[in-house]
């Protein structure tokens, strides 16, 4: 019944985009018809034309971090309604159907985790809660992850999502741009690395706060990555734009992103730059057990 | 030039004329007419504080872009006893949406950064309506860094419709820009100083706005996007932006019950586009104010503050429940 929502969705477009229960979905790149479970399997990537769909903030963390790795931290935090902002809709009774719907408190997911038994901080941003967009929250989340890789010293991964800065918190959600930025800073002036990750679409904001401040910049392939909105862009010098303009090819030509690598190899690249930056491997239990039995055998 | 009138002074400006007729017309006949003037002076006043004491939010905006509003360089020229321009990110070019220089105000030496509007048509085109590239981001802080070598002390003058958003502003790192200046400006071990004079949109504002100090004239407004830009994504009508003020809570006055702002500089009776000079005194005496406190802050403890001061911003809900 997905089609009577969509009238009355007014600002929350990423609604339409939720992904029905069916069994076959249509890639959005090239429109072949695929079988839901063979793309959970491949990672949400087309398997005809290597789209990267977009992927739920909790399938980054299954497949980048060791399974049961994840300790989350903050998930209680909440957003409040302090502007007590009215358009069509109560920001307040959005952000209420939004939890529900979601199952999250908010846009994005921190925590500790290990990739390959490198411990890290690790952040990731999920689209589907109110585009991503960046509120108190997002900022304050942000802002003690990165408090958490300085105390315990520990590099710093966020996964970028988002649509820019939450409008329905005004002025307090544009200081989270500096907020954000200003750890970020602090926790490269000790020393210690801040990986990067953008994915579809990164816009606004977090674009010009977190997203670009990586020690490394790591894009998905063909994610939409730019300060302002195609669209916004389309209006205001009244042409088309360019083909392939603000993707990750795009900005990878012009510059401004590192690498680009695909889902697939997303981990074990990320493994390899945590044994570069010369980050200490911690074993779980069960391998520290496995090594220590080994010379009795 | 012609006065630009919103149409909410229009009934003061009216008044305004016709005692400067009187006026004139008493002086050149020799006809005593002080009685009826003082009457319409006081008249005059009391209408002038009925009008800006109850200004909307939306005519607080209209206020904060008008025509005649002093810029940037206006308020440099009075505040200043000498100001040497640079130009230049040293990468690809100038951009003159933003104006960054040296220069002292009484015996304060300061790097002073600000965006930059134009009064005519051809200065506005100059200027792009004082919409950044990244180039002025960079050039800002290109001039903010020299100042901190120098241990001078850093001002940062806001009014920006927005950074631009075009084809080449992307292509050159847009983003990029403002979010280097938001980490870079976050640890400069210098005093910086911000001050919204005008129009303070967004990313294009902050990227020149991350400070040990924030303050906003009185008619300005400040937030994450501009009423007409929050009203076409809310209402699909950028004429409803009178409504998207009020949602955003955009004026001085929202920004300090936020806990954002730290003072509220008052402007001349009316506006600060009715008096120059008189603005630029405030303004100049609100800068000397700040930085002789901030002066005595030493680096670490200031820049510590500074990550402090933005990291308690935002309201969010700790509970359990």
């Amino acid at each position: 019944m997905a089609w009577f929502k969509r009238s009355s969705a007014g600002i929350a477009p990423q609604e339409k985009k939720e992904l029905p229960n069916g069994l076959w979905l249509k890639c959005e790149k090239c429109d072949e018809i695929i079988y839901q479970k063979e793309l959970d399997r491949n990672l949400w990537v087309c398997l005809k034309c290597g789209y990267h769909m977009r992927m739920k903030s909790k399938m980054y963390i299954k497949i980048l971090l060791d399974d049961g790795s994840f300790e989350e931290f903050n998930a209680h935090i909440k957003s409040v309604d302090a502007l007590k902002f009215k358009a069509q809709k109560r920001y307040q009774d959005q952000l209420k159907t939004t939890v529900k719907n979601t199952g999250m408190n908010d846009a994005v997911i921190t925590g500790f985790g290990k990739i390959n038994s490198y411990p890290v901080v690790f952040c990731v941003m999920d689209f589907s809660f109110i585009g991503g967009s960046m509120g108190s929250v997002v900022g304050e989340k942000i802002a003690q992850a990165t408090k958490q890789s300085i105390e315990k010293k520990l590099p710093l991964i966020i996964i970028s999502a988002s649509g820019g800065a939450r409008m329905m918190e005004g002025a307090l959600s544009l200081m989270q741009m500096a907020k954000t930025s200003a750890y970020i800073a602090k926790l490269s002036d000790l020393g210690l690395p801040y990986i990067s990750i953008i994915t579809n679409p990164t816009t606004g904001g977090v674009t010009a706060s977190y997203s670009m401040l990586g020690d490394i910049i790591i894009a998905e392939p063909g994610a939409l990555i730019g300060f302002a909105g195609p669209r916004v862009i389309k209006q205001t010098i009244g042409q088309d734009l360019p083909e392939g303009f603000q993707t990750s090819e795009f900005l990878l030509n012009h510059g401004f992103i590192d690498v680009i690598f695909t889902r697939t190899e997303m981990k074990e690249k990320l493994t390899l730059l945590l044994e570069f930056f010369g980050c200490q491997k911690e074993e779980t239990d069960e391998s520290q057990e496995a090594s220590e039995n080994s010379p009795n055998e | 030039m012609d006065r630009f009138v919103l149409e909410f002074e229009r009934p003061l400006i009216e008044l305004e004329k016709r005692i400067q007729g009187m006026k004139e017309y008493s002086r050149d006949e020799d006809v005593e007419m002080s009685e009826e003037i003082a009457k319409l002076e006081e008249k005059a006043l009391k209408l002038s504080k009925d009008i800006y004491t109850k200004l909307t939010r939306w005519q607080k905006v209209q206020l904060a872009r008008h025509p005649q509003r002093p810029y940037t360089l206006d308020h440099i020229q009075r505040m200043t006893r000498f100001f040497i321009e640079v130009h230049g990110d040293r990468a690809y070019g100038d951009d003159p949406a933003i104006v960054a220089g040296f220069g002292a105000i009484e015996d304060e030496h300061v790097v002073i950064v600000g965006h930059q509007k134009g009064r005519t048509t051809k200065e506005k085109l100059y200027r792009n309506f004082g919409m950044p590239h990244p180039e002025g981001f960079r050039k800002a802080l290109k001039a903010m860094k020299l100042g901190s070598k120098f241990h001078r002390p850093i001002v940062c003058l806001l009014d920006t419709p927005g950074a631009h958003p075009g084809i080449g502003a992307e292509e050159r790192g847009q983003a990029e820009a403002i979010a280097r200046n938001l980490f870079e400006m976050s640890h400069l071990p210098v005093p910086i100083l911000v001050i919204v004079i005008g129009e303070g949109a967004s990313g294009g504002a902050l990227g020149i706005g991350v400070g040990d100090r924030l303050l906003m004239l009185e008619n300005t407004w400040y937030s994450v996007i501009s009423p007409e830009g929050c009203a076409a994504i809310l209402w699909r009508d950028s004429a409803r932006a009178d409504l998207a003020a009020d949602a955003m809570k955009v004026t001085s006055q929202d920004l300090l019950d936020m806990k954002i702002l730290d003072k509220i500089i008052p402007e001349p009776a009316g506006g600060a586009h009715r008096d120059h000079d008189k603005a630029a005194a405030i303004l100049k005496q609100a800068i000397l104010e700040e930085l002789e406190q901030l002066k005595q802050i030493p680096p670490e403890i200031l820049i510590e503050n500074r990550i402090e001061k933005f990291g308690k911003m935002g309201f969010w809900d700790e509970s359990y429940t």
